[in-house]
């Protein structure tokens, strides 16, 4: 449990994906213009990064594995991303509507997110358990959505201030996910794997 | 007469893809290894290498099979070409550069998820032919290094005083430049200044897209 435990705040704090894996970050800069959106974002995201490591996990260990297809793992990975999604997209239409019309635009931005794919990929070269994968990849969204939410409160700040022509827009959100990530610094020494 | 018109046109591809539409500074997509291996300049050309490679492959196989594939399921198709050559530029590294891929093996993997490729390939390769379609990879593919190269230079040479390991300046380095941090500094930095350049001498124009 311990073990657990560890490797969940590892995945969101200390090696958070966005601060010091730099992954993700088409989305982060896309999405947190606005505080709802990297909500809804970080909502949609959290839960298809757990569903998609668990499916991956299990074709990984029961599919590839015994037909020694190791070597297929992007193709296979992105295929099962890809098509969760398209499905999870599909079934929300049909059942609930309502979520679909607040959550449905993330869904397809998600595929093109370096995130989902390099989950299952560290879950596969650490050799986790199927338990620790789900923890690792709960983590992993948690630590996005603490990042995005950080990040979208800031910028909504920064549409106030009076910042250099040159600078607006990306320039200025990259200088300041640089400063988040010093900040996250600090949490290197938290727990030591 | 049309010979000539064509070359112009090509080179014009070429240039669009490293200057007006450079795939980070201006387009702003992909921008995870922009930070990710640009640690120093060696690990950020081999990654430029990898990313050229896979994104002319991929919109040649693309302009290769428009005619074939279905719209509706053009997408995911895609998806698939591009995982297929992401796994040959990734074995082939991890046999031909063995020290460069232990550093940066999980970046190459995920040139899959790199939003660029996909782009290129639904904007341009699945409407043209093969040459012209060759040619945008190549301008595009040569953007990514250019902008990977400078990003690395810069921050080698102040984070390690070196450049493609080998010692330039005998001064205490500026270690910040290396770590996470200093990656986003270098690249906000640097795109505030390709903004710069853009609005002072080609007038206006200068600001980057939202971010993908």
């Amino acid at each position: 449990m311990e073990k657990l435990f560890e490797l969940f705040i590892a995945a969101a704090l200390i090696n958070n994906f966005v601060f010091t894996r730099y992954l993700g970050l088409c989305i982060f800069f896309g999405v947190t213009k606005k505080m709802d959106t990297s909500i809804g974002m970080s909502i949609t995201f959290t839960s298809v990064m757990v569903i998609s490591a668990a499916l991956n996990w299990i074709i990984y260990k029961f599919i590839m594995i015994p037909l020694g297809l190791g070597f297929l793992e992007i193709v296979i990975f992105i295929g099962v991303v890809a098509g969760f999604v398209q499905a999870a997209d599909t079934i929300m239409k049909k059942v609930s509507p309502g979520l679909y019309f607040k959550l449905g635009i993330y869904l397809a931005l998600i595929t093109t997110n370096c995130i989902i794919l390099a989950v299952p990929l560290l879950n596969v070269s650490e050799g986790y358990s199927f338990i620790e994968s789900i923890f690792f990849s709960f983590g992993a969204g948690v630590g996005f959505s603490l990042a995005m939410i950080i990040m979208a409160s800031i910028r909504e700040k920064l549409e106030l201030a009076d910042v250099p022509k040159a600078f607006q827009g990306l320039p200025i959100s990259f200088i300041v996910t640089g400063l988040i990530a010093l900040a996250f610094m600090g949490f290197s020494g938290l727990i030591t794997l | 007469m049309s010979n000539a018109e064509n070359k112009i046109s090509y080179i014009g591809l070429v240039k669009n893809g490293i200057f007006s539409e450079n795939p980070i500074f201006k387009v702003a997509l992909s921008l995870c290894p922009a930070v990710a291996v640009t640690s120093g300049v060696k690990n950020g050309f081999m990654m430029g290498i990898a990313v050229l490679f896979v994104q002319i492959m991929v919109n040649i196989t693309v302009s290769i099979v428009r005619k074939f594939i279905h719209p509706k399921v053009r997408i995911p198709s895609y998806m698939f070409i591009i995982a297929t050559w992401v796994t040959v530029t990734d074995l082939s590294m991890a046999a031909f550069a063995r020290d460069v891929y232990a550093q940066m093996g999980l970046y190459i993997k995920l040139i899959v998820a790199f939003a660029i490729i996909l782009t290129r390939a639904e904007l341009f390769a699945s409407k043209q032919k093969v040459t012209p379609s060759f040619f945008d990879g190549l301008g595009v593919g040569a953007g990514f290094l250019f902008a990977l190269v400078i990003i690395g230079f810069f921050r080698e040479l102040l984070g390690k005083g070196s450049l493609w390991g080998y010692p330039i300046i005998n001064t205490k380095p500026l270690l910040i430049m290396i770590l996470p941090t200093g990656g986003f500094f270098a690249v906000g930095i640097l795109m505030g200044l390709f903004n710069w350049i853009g609005i002072k001498f080609f007038g206006g124009g200068g600001a980057s897209g939202g971010g993908h």
